[in-house]
């Protein structure tokens, strides 16, 4: 008897629906909190430097002077330490995967040129 | 008397998700002796711990194991907040101690379906992961992540988790009981499984002791140990009982993990009955200074983290102890005098995590 165990659930099998996905036809399931990848508002930025002095892989890179937040997608191991200590909120965390590659993906955004009022604000600040 | 020869077994195996390298010494087809040696995917965690910043080193003190990551984070966190005195909220504490048991769940059926596929029975190795799944995609609507979860953090932790959701979760491990129960049944009764494992790689009581097993290893053989007894987290109000087999063989040590699986079906459902309410986070202020140890009952066994920190904001030394690192020497008295067919299943049943034990 202790033979046929899986008997039972062998059969079932057999006559029932595949238990996987056909990803990525399919696509993966996703939740609210899902952390798929990181995008940012750049208008909203103002490069202070907070994301790229807490990642914790070096994967973000942001000047100051030429206004661009730049990240290696590879790098990245999206723990949302950057979107968390973000100042101004313009980190998100997207649910979706980022698309798979083959070679460094690094992807640079550029910010609007700076309004003079914003640079002199960074001023007083400092 | 025959010659001896050595056999080399790993650091590429197919039953090794992780390269550990064994020296086989063998006489005909019998093991004299096994002669271990690892080192073949440091990557210098500990180090890192005087780059960064105290607070997000628990995301990489997560990434040291790529299972029991989230026992990992927790425990580095306990280390850190007793340094501290960082009173940590009781529902932090709760809900930190529902994801540490859906972690080992999620362990033990992935260890379970592994030794499943090491004997050759693939349909119990696809059942296990299938139900594995299950317990994943709850791990994934609450915290954000499959695997590693990142949801611990110095003081509390990063999401909460809705009544609702709690609720939903116990519903679903309710539907899914049965189908552990099932998989229980055949392990503990399955003709093949055990004609695999009974009496195989036989680690007496004494023996386990002497050599330092933790973790399921030794419960396998009948050492009532386990950290989650000190009750640390919120374990010491859900009235855990540790679970032991008293043989020492490679089938005790399977049924350890198998029954842990519906122990820890009770425990989130007992810490969901018994959730307080409040807040989940408390305030970090200032720098730890000090030191600690802390410990912690991973799927794989006793995890140390010890912390020593000087009022800065990065952290001096980090070192963290492994329960695959203290199974190795077990492992090798296990190994010697079994037949060389059955040493895949004998190393699968520490639960190597090579990973974790160089970080």
């Amino acid at each position: 008897m202790p033979l046929f165990t899986m008997v039972k659930r062998a059969l079932a099998n057999v006559t029932g629906k595949p238990a996987t996905l056909m990803y990525p036809a399919t696509p993966a399931k996703q939740y609210d909190v899902s952390r798929g990848h990181i995008v940012i508002a750049i208008e909203d930025c103002i490069f202070c430097g907070n994301c790229q002095r807490h990642c914790v892989s070096q994967a973000i890179v942001v000047d100051r002077e030429a206004r661009t937040w730049e990240i290696d997608r590879l790098r990245c191991i999206i723990c949302g330490v950057c979107a968390e200590v973000c100042p101004k909120d313009c980190i998100f965390i997207e649910p979706d995967y980022h698309p798979s590659s083959v070679g460094p993906v690094v992807e640079l955004v550029q910010g609007p040129p700076a309004p003079p009022k914003v640079e002199k604000k960074a001023k007083t600040e400092e | 008397m025959s010659n001896q020869i050595v056999v080399p077994f790993g650091p590429q195996h197919p039953v090794l998700p992780e390269p550990i390298h064994l020296d086989l010494v063998l006489e005909d087809e019998r093991v004299v002796e096994a002669v271990p040696t690892i080192g073949y995917v440091h990557r210098g965690l500990e180090k890192l711990v005087e780059k960064r910043d105290f607070k997000d080193y628990v995301l990489i003190a997560e990434r040291i194991c790529g299972i029991c990551s989230f026992t990992h984070s927790v425990t580095y966190c306990n280390a850190i907040e007793h340094i501290m005195g960082i009173e940590v909220p009781p529902r932090a504490q709760f809900i930190r101690t529902i994801w540490m048991e859906y972690s080992r769940m999620h362990s033990h059926l992935l260890w379970l379906g592994l030794t499943a596929d090491a004997m050759g029975f693939e349909n119990l190795f696809m059942n296990a992961w299938r139900l594995r799944e299950e317990i994943l995609d709850d791990m994934e609507a609450t915290t954000g992540g499959r695997v590693i979860q990142g949801s611990s953090k110095v003081g509390g932790i990063r999401l909460d988790i809705p009544d609702e959701k709690l609720g939903e979760m116990v519903d679903h491990l309710k539907s899914i009981r049965p189908l552990l129960e099932e998989s229980n049944r055949i392990f503990t009764h399955d003709q093949t499984v055990r004609h695999r494992m009974r009496g195989l790689g036989v680690l007496s009581k004494e023996e386990a002791w002497d050599l330092g097993a933790v973790g399921p290893t030794a419960r396998g053989s009948g050492c009532d140990m386990d950290v989650r007894s000190t009750g640390y987290s919120a374990y010491g109000e859900l009235g855990f009982k540790p679970i032991t087999f008293p043989h020492g063989d490679c089938l005790d040590r399977c049924l350890v993990r198998s029954e842990e699986v519906l122990a820890a079906v009770d425990l989130v459902e007992r810490a969901v009955a018994k959730m307080p309410d409040g807040p989940i986070e408390e305030k970090v202020k200032g720098n730890p200074d000090g030191e600690y140890f802390a410990f912690s009952e991973q799927p794989r066994g006793e995890c140390m983290h010890y912390v020593k920190a000087n009022g800065k904001k990065n952290i001096v030394r980090h070192r963290v102890r492994t329960p695959t690192f203290t199974n190795i020497p077990p492992l090798v008295k296990m190994l010697a005098g079994i037949e060389l067919a059955d040493v895949p299943v004998v190393v699968l049943t520490i639960d190597p995590c090579i990973g974790c034990a160089e970080r």
